[in-house]
């Protein structure tokens, strides 16, 4: 249960969609299934009383819609975020992937969001902040960077043999029927052509099971976003095999944490995320497993 | 689809020895886009060069696959044979049968059958190459030296005297820079002003120097051979073209109270004021701090006494914009900030005096008159304590002070000492050293007469405390050879403090995108090989900026720099390497991960319109590549996430077709 | 599982300005490895996506090692501290995916270090003829 209540959702978006602040709202709608809840644009006061949804199910995370929306509407638009959304609010600020001013933010208190049965989203189980760390309006109660447990199933994984990580990752990679639904949703992969869509880019195909891109979609990906991802956990929620894709994305960032310091991609705008940073003397390669000696 | 020519080299035996040819040569004409191929004794000789261009001619050949020596030998050689030949020379490509095969394999199989992977995989690429053609930008025959001390100066000289105009923007109302404090120079103890000032004067006197004094550079846009540069002209409130330099406002001006920063506090000025008698520009400059007339408009006695009529109260800070082909960076050092060094007692005691007020106590244009007196009282100081490395070569965990060494200190305070004990030989001199660093022509030899002639007592050792005790100073230290605690009662105390890049090099290193180390040195483009060019392209390094120098250094380096800027400004355009990086801009985010990796300034964004398939039009933030400006490294094209950057002559797609080949 | 007459196929890409110059220099002195080892040349280290990596395994290499010049003394100033923060962060994950790691390496060879260069060469095509065939990264995805 949320404890921030849909009215005071809905009359917010009223009222700043009547007084003009805002032409849009951005927001959840009901889609096929009541635990189906998809993003949706409102522009009427009427279509928000009646359509708008504030629940457990309102996992999916809006500011992605905002790079393409703020260039195709008019006026201003209002978001509603999340904690975790506003991370990636900031990282797609950091990237110039759309105009502040054309967004009104309101941060939205979370208390944890569920899947189709009803139980609590790993991200939500392994929450890592509360805070809303961008916002111009703010509903409920602000929380606090949490203390989270993330990492323990990295290293669980890490933990086992390069044997058993191969069989886990090969099981789970099995399954993969190559939706795309993890790129499409990921706030991180917001390029105008993914190479996964371009004919030129040399990887590009989706079907036959042996071209290049198909066994190593999930490791391009993970890379492609590594040091950008904000851990937002979008890719498993919406994977309708069940992969455990945050596993990917949540080793770059230990890693990140480990070999260069604690990052958390969008805490600020403006951050130099690791990848296009560097110290002269950071870990070498070689440094990086355990023992860490040279080779030659 | 391309028509490719192989030509296999023997090299004589050298390559044929490990590697059958024939075979080589015959395996590869089976290749995609392969229509002729072939192998000879010396593909480099002239014999084997026209093989190549009869074969492009009979052929019509649009590639070439060279399986030879190391392209770091001949692809120069068989570019120039291609382009002869009517074709572009970025369509050959050099398969290194040689270094990387037969040199490396004794057996001929496996030479062989390397070879031929080695040729596919040349040929690979060359199916995906590109004609490419060099750009070229014209260059603005105008050089900028942003700094004017004894760099600038120098920098500026060597370009004006090739013919090239030069401009100089210094932030003081003088040119001459801190060589117009020293008193002496070391290791020939010639005096500073001597040789400094008529190099000033010519620098006013050349017509092909411009001195924008009192200025600072506020913005700079562009590349090589085309800078954009705005430099505010600060109002200096007195007509600079009118103003004689007589001095009269300077003798009449009634607030006369104004800390002197060319003594460096140790006495005042008025509020109008020429820096010192041989400035250069020598016109006068109002305090706006200072001026009654400029602060509460009252007073106005200048402009009464002035003939020439040059005083202008209303004057405003002027704004000049300006085209360069050259930028050189000389803005210099400063010594550090004593605060944090309580334990020298700096702050508590006049008599405590860093070297470069030393320097001004002894010059004959200084608050004494030349005369070595304490601050405190006047008095002639009879023991004086010498400390080194006063924030110079600190461990890093220290957090106070430079982990480097300032280089210069050793020798201005052997000459310090060696000055004091030739003035006044009753005066004892201690000098307290972690290690005396004198390489350099007659530099060691300056050191010992110091030790041996003057009798300077050099303890290798720290001082720990400096105790002010009624007139006298209570210094403490230890003597490392000896093993010693030592106590001197001192009447001076010299610090010779670490020095700095100026505060101006952080702010101007941004708008040049010139990068720098953690000290806030400028960084060379090379450590050895080019040391007095910045990484992005045009933009030069003069003295201390750089790193710490003394004179000698800075001027050879001012030299060599200058050398640099006339070897560009005689060019007319540049040609650029056409192996660049580009941007697909229906691919671009326009989130500037490429712009952060790129060492050279070369990326910049701009907002281009686009029209959608839908007949809308967007407006996104789409990346560019200047291609005078980007030297191809590729850091970029990884960086960039949307995988819009790509490299000419190293292409994603040629890369992967090279990969496959190998992988085949 | 070694197969009796295998040879691992390795790819090597080599920064033109040190570590391709220092494979020259092997050349040079005579300094022999293995022929199983394929040379890519490219401007600066900074310049291999670690796709071109994964792409060289998927088409069947046992092993890739990237060379560059050593940090610090990049042609290109800083291209190798972002290729050191690549390669670190893309080997760990192929670790973590299971991919033997000893298939995988950055080396700093300079243009002065042909023996560098060649006993690089010859400890990694050892260890990696020591590991047999690539299958992993071929075949990540496909059910047995």
């Amino acid at each position: 249960m949320q404890t921030v209540s849909r009215d005071l959702l809905v009359n917010k978006a009223a009222s700043l969609l009547n007084d003009g602040t805002v032409q849009t709202v951005l927001g959840w709608r009901k889609g096929l299934f009541d635990y189906d809840i998809t993003p949706a644009q409102f522009k009427t006061e009427d279509d928000i009383r009646k359509n708008f949804e504030w629940n457990d199910n309102c996992g999916a995370n809006l500011s992605k819609y905002l790079v393409k929306l703020t260039r195709k509407l008019e006026g201003r638009i209002l978001v509603f975020l999340k904690p975790c959304d506003t991370y990636s609010f900031n990282q797609l600020l950091t990237e110039h992937r759309f105009d502040r001013e054309k967004v009104y933010a309101v941060g939205v208190h979370c208390d944890g969001m569920k899947d189709a049965d009803g139980n609590e989203l790993e991200r939500c189980y392994n929450c890592k902040s509360k805070k809303h760390v961008v916002y111009d309006e703010l509903i409920g109660e602000e929380g606090e960077v949490l203390e989270s447990k993330r990492f323990e199933d990295v290293e669980w994984l890490e933990s086992l043999t390069p044997d058993e990580r191969f069989a886990f990752w090969k099981e789970q990679f099995s399954k993969c029927i190559r939706c795309n639904a993890c790129r499409d949703v990921c706030p991180a992969c917001t390029c105008e052509i993914c190479v996964f869509n371009n004919p030129n880019s040399g990887i590009e195909n989706k079907a036959p099971v042996t071209s290049f891109e198909e066994q190593n979609f999930h490791i391009i990906r993970a890379f492609h976003v590594a040091g950008r991802c904000t851990d937002c956990g979008e890719c498993s929620r919406v994977c309708p095999q069940h992969i455990p894709l945050h596993l990917l994305n949540r080793k770059h960032i230990k890693d990140i944490n480990e070999f260069y310091g604690e990052y958390q991609a969008g805490a600020e705008v403006g951050q130099r995320a690791p990848l296009i940073n560097y110290t002269p003397d950071d870990i070498e390669p070689y440094e990086i497993f355990d023992g860490g000696e040279k080779n030659v | 689809m391309q028509r490719i020519g192989v030509f296999v080299c023997w090299c004589g035996s050298n390559i044929a020895g490990t590697v059958d040819v024939q075979a080589v040569s015959d395996a590869l004409k089976n290749e995609p886009g392969v229509v002729f191929s072939t192998n000879y004794q010396y593909m480099c000789s002239q014999a084997g060069q026209n093989m190549i261009k009869d074969a492009i001619a009979e052929y019509k050949l649009t590639g070439i696959v060279i399986c030879s020596c190391s392209p770091r030998m001949h692809e120069a050689t068989f570019r120039k044979t291609a382009e002869s030949a009517g074709i572009n020379p970025y369509m050959v490509e050099i398969a290194n049968i040689r270094e990387q095969c037969s040199w490396v394999h004794k057996d001929k199989e496996t030479g062989t059958e390397k070879a031929i992977i080695l040729g596919r995989t040349a040929i690979a690429k060359v199916n995906l190459n590109a004609p490419l053609t060099a750009g070229e930008t014209p260059v603005t025959k105008r050089a900028l030296v942003i700094g004017g001390g004894i760099a600038g100066i120098q920098t500026a000289l060597d370009i004006a005297d090739a013919g090239f105009q030069v401009d100089i923007v210094e932030k003081k109302p003088t040119i001459g820079g801190k060589m117009t404090q020293l008193d002496k120079t070391f290791p020939t103890l010639d005096c500073a002003a001597c040789i400094l000032t008529p190099k000033m004067v010519d620098v006013a006197q050349n017509e092909n120097i411009r001195i924008f004094s009192y200025s600072e550079v506020k913005e700079v846009k562009g590349f090589v051979g085309n800078f954009d540069v705005k430099i505010t002209k600060h109002a200096r409130y007195v007509k600079e073209d009118v103003c004689t330099g007589c001095g009269l406002c300077t003798e009449k001006c009634p607030m006369k109270k104004v800390p002197n920063e060319h003594n460096l506090g140790m006495d005042t000025r008025s509020a109008i004021y020429i820096p010192f008698a041989q400035a250069v520009p020598k016109v006068a400059t109002i305090d706006p701090d200072y001026c009654n007339m400029l602060k509460n408009g009252k007073c106005g006695l200048c402009s009464k006494i002035c003939a020439a009529g040059a005083i202008d109260y209303t004057q405003k800070d002027e704004e000049i914009e300006e085209k360069y082909g050259a930028i050189v960076v000389a803005t210099g050092y400063n010594p550090i900030s004593l605060d944090k060094f309580d334990e020298f007692a700096y702050n508590q005691s006049k008599d405590v005096v860093t070297s470069l007020e030393l320097e001004r106590l002894m010059n004959a244009a200084g608050p004494t008159g030349g005369t070595l007196l304490r601050p405190s009282d006047g008095k002639h100081p009879h023991t004086i304590v010498m400390v080194q490395c006063v924030g110079s070569r600190c461990s890093a965990g220290a957090r106070k002070g430079k982990e480097y060494c300032s280089k210069i200190c050793c020798m201005y305070t052997a000459k310090h000492a060696m000055l004091i004990r030739d003035k006044y030989p009753d005066t004892e001199v201690y000098v307290f050293y972690i290690d005396v660093r004198t390489p350099g022509k007659n530099f060691d030899e300056f050191y010992r007469r110091a030790v041996e002639e003057y009798g300077v007592h050099y303890i290798k050792g720290m001082v720990g405390k400096v105790s002010p005790e009624g007139d006298i100073l209570k210094v403490q230290g230890s003597d490392l050879i000896t093993n010693e605690q030592i106590h001197i009662d001192a009447d001076m105390v010299v610090l010779a403090a670490a020095i700095e890049p100026d505060k101006s090099a952080r702010p101007l290193a941004t708008m040049l995108t010139a990068s720098m180390d953690t000290n806030d040195f400028f960084t060379e483009a090379h450590p050895k090989l080019r040391p007095v060019e910045s990484p992005t392209a045009g933009v030069y390094l003069s003295g201390a900026c750089q790193g710490p120098k003394d004179i000698p250094e800075t001027v050879a380096q001012a030299g060599a720099a200058a050398s640099k800027v006339i070897g560009l400004l005689c060019k007319d355009s540049l040609k650029n390497n056409p192996c660049i990086a580009h941007s697909d801009e229906m691919m671009c985010n326009g989130c500037s991960c490429c712009e952060k990796v790129c060492a050279y300034g070369a990326i910049t964004y701009v907002d281009k319109e686009f029209r959608m398939p839908d007949r809308t039009t967007q407006i996104r933030r789409v990346s560019q590549v200047n291609p005078a400006v980007c030297q191809g490294c590729g850091a970029c094209t990884v960086a960039c996430p949307s995988g819009a950057m790509n490299l000419y002559g190293f292409a994603n797609e040629q890369i992967i077709a090279e990969v496959d080949a190998i992988c085949r | 599982m070694q197969v009796e007459g295998y040879r691992p196929l390795i790819v090597a890409f080599c920064c033109n300005w040190c570590s391709y110059a220092g494979a020259d220099l092997a050349g040079n002195n005579r300094l022999s490895y293995p022929a199983d080892v394929k040379i890519i040349r490219v401007p600066c280290s900074c310049r291999v996506n670690p796709m071109f990596i994964l792409r060289a395994f998927q088409r069947g290499a046992d092993g890739v090692i990237l060379c560059g010049c050593h940090p610090g003394d990049c042609h290109y100033t800083t291209g190798n501290f972002y290729t050191r923060r690549r390669m670190a962060l893309l080997f760990s994950m192929l670790d973590y995916l299971g991919i033997e790691r000893e298939r995988t390496r950055v080396e700093w060879v300079s243009a002065a270090e042909g023996a560098k260069f060649a006993a690089t060469m010859n400890d990694f095509a050892r260890k990696v003829a020591e590991l047999g065939e690539n299958k992993r990264l071929e075949d990540l995805r496909c059910k047995q």
